[in-house]
């Protein structure tokens, strides 16, 4: 064999060789050389961080191709998307690829973060990439969001001017942000080439930085984090090959032959041509943002973002609550843990769409207030409501479930991830003509 | 030599320094600065067409709503002869409202906002009336100008424009 050959394909046979096997390539010296063997349990992380940086690579490779075929520019954007579908040798393939990746990528990293939060993966001093991880999302969330102005269709136009309107609700920068990214009195070339700017060279650049301190954090903090081992006991450990290696290989390729072949037979969607006098009715966010578009349908834009940006910054700051170390790396902390977060689901699948009805049927609360300006009567007062209302959730399982903090924060938590689950359900199917409140079927 | 130097208020080197620490953060706030000029938006005023003629007055009978899409704007003219323009961006987060004649209202189909045929809330979440262009009836013909966006809480028959 020559050299190279022996590089790529020569595998080690003994546990020293491979150990310094792992410890001498620059990749796979991501990984330690060797590894707790509960820690290779696919169903403690799913392999959701593993497949979500897997996926966030999908999308360098497919977005830099789509680069050399795109055209930012309002004349010509929409039709290099067409280009691309129907003239563009493989050009369907890569699009679907790139738009159902990062469809998937929203799913993993969220997911990913359910999973860290409820087998307490933030604790022993992994505060801060549980704010890196936060971060992360977001910066996915963001990377969408630009991402879907760049084909100039309808959903593009819609999404953007609802978006920057948002943003110029917030107080102080806002309305200069706003400005910024509309560089127009209306959503037009300077947006498509600004949104298109930030795209491809802003966010990809924070996106490198931030997963590579990411993963270089998890192992600075000892690993992924583990259950603690029952006294006098020792955790078998295995080298990294072909145990790790191995585990992730396959779920890649999975991943990546299952991606294809969706790709292939789901093309990624192309609305109509842009047409700002005629917005579609209903006009819908993607599917991952509805669950902040029904809220908007019953609170004033501020409250509607600060709702959200109180949640998250709650959960941001879960690592200075809940510091009980004991219970660290089991899922839901304890049994109790497990029964408060079935009763918050139930409760949040049975209190939101009473909520959504109530309110879109009887409740007026500016009609109600007149006297009170509507940032009031449709901003504050909701938004109080709906804090005491979560407050109040947290509370009945401290005294009523007499759980610990740990517990109470898991049901308060489920209770927010499966109402905006919830709200998300009403916005997708429960959503038809002017946004009122239809049957799906 | 070092006699010289304690009656300077600093030597050589910390001169050298701080001069080198004054620059550098001179260099900084030149380079943001600079940055943020470049990527100041060039916002421009007036691009729905600027003063649009609608037409004749007479061509629009009372109690009726024209939609003028290259304007941007809705010419509504009220039961009591009185012209109003107003912007079809919704107040609550800019969608185009659609009229819907056979309701009498303006809906926006981002977020369930319900205009009346004057441009008041009628459902929530909008938080003021639509926005208004002024209206002129000049030779008997109606004139709105397009580049002058007025904001308003709601209607009040002071806003209308008779010929």
């Amino acid at each position: 064999m020559t050299n190279w050959k022996k590089r790529l394909f020569y595998s080690p046979a003994d546990d020293r060789s491979r150990m310094r096997a792992v410890a001498n390539n620059l990749i796979l010296h991501l990984h330690p050389t060797k590894v707790p063997a509960p820690a290779l349990k696919w169903t403690y992380t799913w392999g959701l961080g593993g497949i979500s940086a897997l996926l966030a690579l999908l999308q360098i490779l497919t977005g830099v191709l789509l680069m050399f075929r795109y055209d930012a520019s309002v004349e010509r954007a929409y039709t290099s998307i067409q280009t691309i579908e129907t003239q563009v040798l493989f050009g369907s393939l890569v699009r679907g690829l790139h738009h159902w990746s990062a469809n998937l990528l929203i799913v993993t990293a969220f997911l990913h973060l359910i999973r860290v939060f409820l087998t307490g993966g933030f604790k022993k001093g992994r505060a801060t990439n549980w704010l890196i991880g936060i971060g992360l999302l977001l910066l996915v969330m963001t990377f969408n969001f630009t991402g879907y102005l760049l084909p100039w269709d309808q959903l593009a136009f819609w999404a953007i001017t609802v978006g920057t309107s948002l943003l110029s609700y917030l107080p102080a920068a806002g309305t200069a942000v706003a400005n910024f990214l509309l560089a127009g009195p209306e959503v037009g070339q300077g947006a498509l080439r600004n949104f298109y700017a930030i795209h491809v060279a802003v966010l990809p650049a924070l996106l490198i930085i931030m997963m590579s301190y990411h993963f270089w954090k998890v192992r600075k903090d000892g690993g992924i984090s583990q259950p603690n081992p029952p006294a006098r006991s020792r955790v078998t450990r295995l080298t990294t090959i072909p145990h790790l290696v191995q585990i992730e290989f396959t779920a890649a390729v999975v991943l990546l032959t299952s991606l294809v072949v969706w790709a292939m037979l789901v093309p990624a969607p192309l609305e109509a041509l842009a047409n700002p006098n005629h917005p579609p009715n209903p006009a819908k966010a993607a599917w991952y943002f509805m669950g902040l578009q029904e809220l908007l349908l019953h609170m004033h834009p501020l409250a509607a973002m600060m709702l959200p940006g109180a949640a998250l910054t709650a959960i941001a700051a879960i690592p200075l609550w809940d510091k009980r170390e004991e219970d660290i790396g089991v899922y839901f902390r304890s049994q109790k843990g497990g029964i408060t977060a079935v009763t918050a689901a139930i409760l949040a699948i049975a209190l939101i769409p009473i909520l959504v009805i109530v309110d879109e049927l009887w409740l007026d609360l500016p009609a109600l207030m007149p006297a009170l300006p509507i940032l009031i009567a449709n901003g504050l007062i909701p938004l109080l409501l709906s804090l005491g209302g979560l407050a109040a959730i947290y509370f009945l399982f401290r005294v009523i479930g007499r759980a610990n903090r740990g517990e109470a924060t898991v049901g308060l938590f489920t209770f927010l991830i499966v109402s905006l689950i919830m709200l998300t359900n009403v916005g997708v199917f429960f959503r038809g003509a002017n946004m009122a409140l239809v049957m799906p079927f | 030599m070092s006699q010289q130097n304690n009656t300077l208020p600093m030597n050589r080197r910390d001169f050298l320094k701080m001069g080198a620490t004054a620059l550098s953060l001179l260099a900084a706030l030149e380079v943001g600065g600079a940055s943020l000029m470049f990527m100041q938006p060039r916002r421009l005023d007036g691009v729905f067409g600027g003063v649009v003629t609608a037409g004749p007055a007479d061509s629009f009978p009372p109690g009726s709503v024209t939609h003028f899409p290259d304007g941007r704007f809705y010419l509504i003219r009220a039961a009591d002869g009185g012209f109003l323009a107003v912007y079809q961006r919704c107040t609550h987060l800019g969608c185009t409202v659609n009229w819907e004649a056979d309701q009498n209202r303006f809906f926006c189909p981002c977020h369930a906002s319900a205009f009346d045929m004057l441009g008041s809330v009628a459902n929530p979440p909008a938080p003021r009336a639509l926005d208004l262009f002024p209206v002129s009836i000049t030779d008997g013909s109606v004139v709105v100008n397009t580049a002058d966006i007025q904001t308003r809480d709601e209607f009040t028959p002071a806003q209308l424009a008779y010929a």
